[in-house]
């Protein structure tokens, strides 16, 4: 029996715990075992990922009990992908933290961190519907968690509405759960995949709504317009590196959708179809084009760059929305790219922000700040990859995405919005780039750029502040860590080839799961000693009798 | 060399010029230099393949899951192109080393310059569409970096941001074209497009495709309605304006045409959309050109239309026209770029220009001078240059080329061009050059050093070369033109040469040559009245468009997102509530399998409670106290509802878990104020009582539906009722649930709760360490205080009864796993307990009695139900799998031990440590500035005798 399947969620939930534990007053062990975790759990990840490119489904039964009646993990291509994809993040995103000093400016940073990654891990990894319910719980709460950190009036309040409105998520995943189970008396999602197919077409009404609410509920957490309202306050708002990891949280809501409805609710499923397959791409174009519109009017620069995952999250979806092996290998291609340029854009923000002084996000003319060219040289590449021109994986991913939507019958409609929305996307980034960067550098007081909406210019008031400030020596860490971000961004364009290779292999398990069902459902589970039955039930009736006494 | 190469060195190189102009300017120049130089040499290796009519190719497979490879091929057509690009540039780089001041960083420059060098080789070696998008897109790219290379200039900055959403937009139509393109034809590869004319022609995408392509090369080649965007991308240094957006950016748009020419062209759309296009914009630009006082702008709109002029001439379709197209797009090329180069001399000079203040130079600067009467000469189109040679061509087509069913009106419109072209071309040298010398320019100008003027003196080469011995030419732009008509038509038999006879394209010329010089002579009225006319000013109307939908934009994300929950929530619940009765309308509902269960007096009385309280929690929500009162019933009827269910396990937690949050909520309470203010009027309250009341109903109807039907398929449950004592080991079914078969549950559960609680703990200590803290400790009383906070018999009491609700925790705990309780449950009581004191004698004097941190609690928790699992492990099973045994000790009975046990006292130290240090924060965020911590129990107390103070009037003292 290997217990590395368990290892990548029990590892960080222990080593959270021994950080609460022992060393919580204590910042050095806190980061080195902390970075040491991530690591280590990066090591295990690639293993994993290893283990499943042939295509092989490994699963653990928790409690060693069989499937559907305990618990499963199941590693197949898909879940080591996208523990792969987060624990490639994380080191990265820690070492901004830890190099920015973002993890001493409030309690408890680096174990909710761990149980963050925990809990998303967890997400991936699960076979079974109700505990990916309760990692959802642990994410939502250690991310509220992280969210919140180093607090300050507008990020607790945007916190409040934050962990509220995944609440009311939580609320929509007990209701979908409930009905799904009283649907079909089961929870594990491969024994679902079997019995939804059985369910009888004259009284659909009860899984049809299961179906909706369920897929409501990952809609929630991939930020699907109209449901999308929590997102651009708290990313703009949390922590950046925060922030930076959040750029996994979206996907994981993406991830729902596409395990869930390619094997328990696969795409030619009969009982459920006039649903989803209408709306989710029409919703996941106008979350495009609503992003993209936020991008273009963004007033502060963290806030377009929320407003780009929104839009990023909708050419996922809609990726998704075709619903075919193309389509989704494509949404995953696409998946990791996003994940990786919108960690880098959170980043540069912050470092922008920081450097700018008071000026902060705002987008207005502010003095030029120290070591702009390489920030503005990041951005502009980051900004290419967020925005899908070439040569970077966004336009990869886009070229992929709008292929595969050849097989939808909205096809122009995607054409259109993708297209447009790029447009628009190219034009936000542009505007606030050249102000940040370029504007700084214009002579003369008048600032002519500057929207008559958004706050009076304070290049002045800061330039005077500034020129006070003495010179504080730039810590490297936090560009060594954008700088990787960015390498991830180069990596995956040079290595399209393979990596789509790997992801439509994905794609392809996800569609024909017969082995994936054999695997979790067949697996024997522990023994339960029948022989011995005689002696030991004796025995245990005359305990449970003696208890009722 | 490999093509790869070719393409890579430019890239490559563009690291080097950041970097060694920390060595100074020069060695930065001669990296510069010796990189493009390294590319150029590559290249002209295969000019004798390319010379025989070979092609050279070379593959790599990059993502062929999609069609996208990196194949490069050669042929005369990108030879051309390649050679134009690099050869310009090794002139542009020498130019740009003595253009640029010392002020300007010109590593930057050499890197963005680069960067484009290779896009531009990328696109015209691309044989694979997808692959000659990302060099188009590219180009793009560094044109709006090169563009805003001078960033103090707000009109650089403009300027960059149109060209990129000109260009930008053109690019991304360009890439639904090209897709398109490759759906028809089958491959991406354009060798194999090439060859599939019928299949692509007759497709019923062939004018979508054709649309979108069409977009993306008149948006980069400047065709109108696009062409606005090039004069002002003339902000940028005079050498990117000769280099990028008059020699070889700009002819990309044209590249693809003449590309793509052999299947896109000769249909009437064709026809009608390239050379309509390329006509209305020569005679546009040319006319505008006349007009524009800067030189660099008159330049500008020349070059819009002369990119007019081979758009025209590529959209007639025929071979003839191909082939002049290629000879003016060589010939284009080097006198403009000649001439920008001498535009930028003058302004390096003169420091202004503007011809308005210009004249006279022709003394001043000879050899600048020279260059430029040769080159605008031949922009002219006079005899024994080469401009002329290649507009005799256009027009000799244009008589050919019926458009819009009008045979006439090209040959007028070509002919109405040329002579506006001449006009410009007239007024540029003798507005700058000739007259009478002044003496107030900005700065006195002469001729600049060789580094300077060579490099338009070379380009001049051609110009007259070309111009005297045209067929020296002819064979190059004759393999030229059969790359591009490829199959598709046969190769004219038409000669270069200067004298063709008395043809009617000779009289046009004449005309177009006088007719310019007439127009010269009456330029001053004729300038009056162009500034008089009325004029649409492109750059005033895109930003319109641009601030417009910025605006728009901010205005609809602003009204969206306005950060009131209330509006997000309704929203979610209306959407859920729509999707749901969507679904569940569509669908057919299955008649109820259960029947109806008695109503018994009992639980009808239960039911109305319920209902009531939830009835008055509404109607006093604004009172929150009494909310939490209320809430307490409500939770107090559900725990009753679980346990008339036969639920005793859910309905113990229940109790227990109220308890604890309303203790809880109470201490939040403290820093609220009693009363919620009211903030909606009646209409929202409305509206937000309807999706309430549809929201209740839809969940009331979901549940109701599901109570009375069976579960079709039956349920995991009899396996864990049939097992639990078997293989868990318990006979209480629920806790073995939780300890057990869904341990794993369990255990994110109690990570949950711990998490919760180091939250809660986090956010007291960012308070207490920010500016709120001060306002924590001077906020005032609401209400009066009791006297006595600590009163004697509440102390006596939660003393007397904490062992016995210790005792009743262990009890629970132990008897959970088959009994009702278990670990979440004692933990829940032994919190309780604990609470009690706190309550009764202070936070201070109850915290100085308690020697465990609850972090470490927490930590300790999670801890050791891990380890349960992990225990698991040395046992060679899965992670919290459980083992039990019966065991003796006599004199007790037989009693069992189980691994759940452990993992039990894991969840029941989570709860507690979790519950305690939610308590402990609450606690300290409400201290006041008057609260102490007293050494004493209780406030009164009788044993302490005479000194029957309350601590606190004794510290006043």
């Amino acid at each position: 029996m290997s217990h590395w399947i368990v290892s990548p969620i029990v590892l960080p939930a222990m080593l959270a715990a021994i950080l609460v534990l022992m060393v919580r007053r204590h910042l050095l062990p806190q980061r080195v075992l902390s970075m040491a975790g991530c690591v280590a759990l990066l090591g295990i990840a690639i293993g994993q990922f290893w283990q499943a490119a042939g295509g092989d489904v490994t699963i653990y039964q928790l409690g060693h009990w069989p499937a559907p009646f305990g618990i499963v993990l199941v590693a197949d291509r898909l879940s080591t992908l996208m523990v792969l994809v987060t624990t490639l993040l994380a080191p990265l995103v820690l070492l901004y933290a830890i190099g920015s000093g973002w993890d001493t400016r409030g309690r408890h940073f680096h174990p909710l961190f761990q149980f963050q990654l925990m809990g998303i891990i967890g997400a991936f990894l699960t076979g079974d519907l109700f505990n990916l319910f309760v990692f959802f719980e642990v994410l939502l709460i250690a991310s509220y968690g992280l969210m919140i950190h180093a607090g300050g009036a507008e990020r607790l309040r945007a916190g409040t509405q934050y962990v509220l409105f995944n609440l009311l998520g939580s609320t929509l995943f007990l209701f979908a759960l409930g009905t799904i189970y009283a649907q079909t008396g089961t929870l594990n999602m491969a024994d679902l995949a079997l019995r939804v197919a059985e369910l009888d077409a004259g009284a659909n009404a009860g899984i049809r709504v299961a179906a909706v609410l369920l897929l409501m509920v990952f809609a929630i957490k991939a930020a699907l317009l109209p449901l999308h309202f929590w997102l651009p306050a708290s990313y703009a708002l949390a922590p950046a590196p925060v922030a930076a990891l959040f750029a996994i949280m979206t996907k994981v809501g993406a991830y729902g959708i596409i395990r869930v409805y390619t094997l328990v609710f696969p795409p030619e499923l009969a009982i459920t179809q006039g649903l989803f397959d209408t709306w989710l791409m029409p919703a996941a174009l106008l979350t495009l084009a609503l992003g993209m519109i936020g991008v273009l009017g963004a007033v502060r620069i963290e806030r377009l760059v929320a407003f780009a995952v929104i839009g990023s999250m909708g050419l996922l979806l809609a990726s998704v929305a075709v619903f075919t092996p193309d389509g989704i290998a494509a949404a995953l291609y696409y998946a990791i790219h996003s994940t990786f340029a919108t960690a880098a854009l959170f980043l540069l923000v912050d470092v922008i922000q920081s450097r700018r002084g008071e000026t902060a996000g705002r987008l207005v003319r502010a003095r030029p700040f120290e070591g702009a060219p390489l920030v503005a040289g990041m951005f502009f590449v980051a900004a290419i990859a967020m925005t899908g021109l070439p040569p970077l994986s966004g336009f990869v991913g886009k070229l992929l995405i709008l292929d595969a939507a050849f097989a939808d019958p909205l096809v122009w409609w995607v054409w259109a919005v993708v297209l447009s929305a790029s447009l628009v996307a190219v034009v936000g980034f542009a505007r606030a780039g050249s102000i940040v960067f370029w504007k700084a550098h214009q002579q003369g007081p008048e600032p002519e750029e500057t929207d008559p909406t958004s706050a009076p210019p304070v290049e002045d008031e800061t330039a005077q502040n500034g020129s006070d400030e003495p010179a504080v020596p730039r810590p490297v860490l936090p560009m060594v860590a954008v700088g990787g971000l960015v390498a991830m961004l180069v990596a995956l364009t040079i290595g399209a080839g393979p990596v789509n290779r790997a992801l439509a292999a994905t794609a392809e398990q996800l569609f024909s799961p017969a082995p994936y069902l054999e695997e979790v459902l067949a697996t024997e589970g522990k023994v339960i000693k029948d022989d011995a039955h005689g002696d030991e039930d004796h025995a245990g009736d005359e305990h449970a009798d003696e208890g009722e006494h | 060399m490999s093509l790869f190469i070719i393409v890579l060195l430019p890239f490559l190189g563009a690291l080097l010029p950041g970097l060694m102009i920390r060595a100074g300017r020069q060695v930065c120049y001669t990296t510069t230099m010796l990189v493009t130089g390294a590319a150029a040499i590559g290249l002209a290796t295969h000019a004798p393949a390319i010379l025989r009519g070979e092609t050279v190719t070379a593959k790599l497979d990059w993502l062929p899951g999609l069609g996208l490879n990196a194949n490069l091929f050669l042929d005369p057509l990108g030879f051309m192109f390649a050679a134009l690009i690099l050869g310009i540039g090794l002139l542009i780089v020498a130019y740009a080393r003595y253009y640029l001041s010392r002020e300007d960083n010109m590593g930057e420059f050499y890197v963005y310059l680069l960067l484009f060098q290779g896009a531009m080789v990328g696109i015209v070696l691309s044989d694979n569409i997808l692959l000659l998008l990302i060099f188009w897109e590219l180009t793009s790219l560094s044109s709006f970096l090169l563009i805003g290379y001078w960033k103090h200039l707000p009109e650089g900055r403009q300027g960059a941001r149109m060209a990129l959403a000109v260009t930008g937009m053109g690019g991304l139509a360009l890439i639904g074209g090209m897709l398109l393109l490759g759906q028809i034809a089958g491959s991406y590869d354009l060798t194999v497009i090439l060859e599939r004319r019928g299949q692509i022609q007759d497709s019923p995408l062939y004018l979508p495709a054709l649309l979108l392509i069409l977009l993306g090369c008149f948006t980069k080649s400047a065709q109108f309605p696009f062409h606005f965007w090039l004069p002002h991308a003339m902000a940028a240094p005079t050498p990117v304006s000769a280099y990028l957006h008059s020699a070889t950016m700009v002819k990309a748009g044209l590249f693809l045409m003449a590309r793509l020419w052999p299947v896109l062209s000769g249909t009437p759309e064709w026809t009608a959309l390239v050379a309509g296009a390329g006509l209305l914009t020569m005679v546009l630009g040319a006319l505008i050109a006349i007009f524009k006082h800067d030189l660099k702008a008159l330049l500008a709109f020349s070059t819009v239309s002369h990119l007019g002029l081979i758009t025209f001439l590529l959209g007639t379709g025929t071979a003839f026209g191909a082939m002049a197209a290629v000879f003016h797009i060589l010939n284009h090329a080097s006198f403009k770029a000649a001439l920008f180069m001498s535009a930028g001399i003058v302004d390096h000079e003169a420091h202004t220009r503007d011809m308005r203040r210009l004249g006279g130079l022709r003394k001043l600067m000879p050899i600048t001078f020279s260059i430029a009467l040769l080159a605008g000469l031949s922009m002219a189109g006079i005899p024994l240059l080469n401009g002329f040679l290649s507009k005799e061509m256009m027009l000799e087509e244009a008589t050919h080329t019926t458009l819009f069913g009008s045979p006439m009106l090209v040959t007028v419109a070509a002919t109405v061009g040329a002579l506006f072209s001449a006009a410009y071309s007239f007024r540029l040298i003798a507005h700058t050059y000739f007259g009478p010398e002044r003496d107030d320019y900005p700065s006195h100008p002469h001729d600049p050093g060789a580094g300077m003027w060579l490099p338009p003196g070379l380009l001049i080469i051609p110009v007259v070369v070309i111009g005297l011995f045209p067929a020296l030419a002819e064979p190059f732009v004759k393999l030229v033109t059969g790359a591009v008509i490829g199959n598709a038509a046969e190769l004219p038999d038409a000669h270069l040469k200067i004298w063709h006879g008395l043809v009617p394209a000779l009289w046009m010329s004449v005309i177009a040559v006088i007719g310019g010089a007439l127009l010269l002579m009456a330029f001053r009225p004729l300038s009056k009245a162009w500034e008089a006319a009325p004029r649409p000013e492109a750059k005033a109307i895109f930003d319109d468009v641009i601030a417009g939908s910025v605006a728009l934009s901010r205005g609809l994300t602003q009204r969206l997102h306005d950060g009131a929950f209330t509006r997000y929530a309704a929203i979610m619940v209306v959407t859920v509530v729509a999707i749901g009765a969507h679904a569940w309308f569509t669908g057919t509902a299955g008649l109820p399998t259960r029947e109806m269960l008695p109503m018994t007096p009992i639980a009808v009385v239960a039911w109305a409670m319920l209902i009531a309280a939830a009835a008055f929690l509404v109607a006093a929500h604004r009172n929150r106290l009494a909310v939490l009162i209320l809430m307490g019933i409500i939770g107090l009827m559900v725990s009753v509802g679980f346990n008339h269910f036969s639920a005793p396990d859910l309905a113990l937690t229940q109790i227990s878990v109220e308890v604890v949050t309303i203790i809880l909520l109470l201490l939040a309470l403290n820093f609220l104020p009693n009363r919620t203010p009211a903030e909606s009027g009646a209409p929202r309250r409305i509206r937000d009582g309807v999706i309430a009341l549809s929201g209740g109903a839809a969940a009331a109807g979901l549940i109701y539906t599901i109570l009375m039907s069976d579960f079709p398929l039956g349920t995991i449950s009899d396996y864990h009722l049939a097992n639990s004592y078997k293989g868990g080991g318990g006979d209480n079914v629920v806790n073995v649930i939780l300890v057990d078969f869904r341990g794993f549950d369990t255990f994110g559960e109690i990570i949950v709760l711990g998490i919760a609680a180091l939250v809660i703990y986090a956010l007291t200590e960012t308070l207490l360490s920010s500016k709120v803290r001060a306002r924590l400790l001077n906020r005032g009383y609401e209400t009066e205080q009791a006297g006595d906070a600590h009163p004697l018999m509440m102390v006596v009491l939660t003393r007397v009864m904490m062992p016995v609700v210790l005792m009743v925790g262990v009890y629970i705990f132990l008897r959970g796993h088959n009994e009702p309780g278990g670990g979440f449950v004692a933990g829940l009581v032994v919190a309780i307990a604990v609470v009690m004191q706190y309550m009764a004698s202070g936070f201070a004097w109850a915290a100085r009695r308690q020697r465990y941190p609850y972090h470490g609690i927490i930590g300790a928790g999670v801890l050791v139900a891990g380890l349960t699992g992990i225990g698991s492990w040395f046992a060679g099973v899965p992670f919290l799998t459980s083992a039990f045994g019966y065991f003796r000790i006599p004199p007790m009975q037989e009693f069992e031990l189980a691994t759940a046990m452990g993992f039990d006292l894991g969840v029941f130290l989570a709860v507690v440590g979790a519950v305690m240090l939610s308590l402990e924060s609450f606690s300290r965020l409400a201290r006041r500035q008057d609260t102490e911590d007293s050494e004493y129990a209780m406030d009164i107390d009788p044993s302490r005798g005479a000194e029957l103070v309350p601590g606190r009037a004794k510290e006043e003292n």
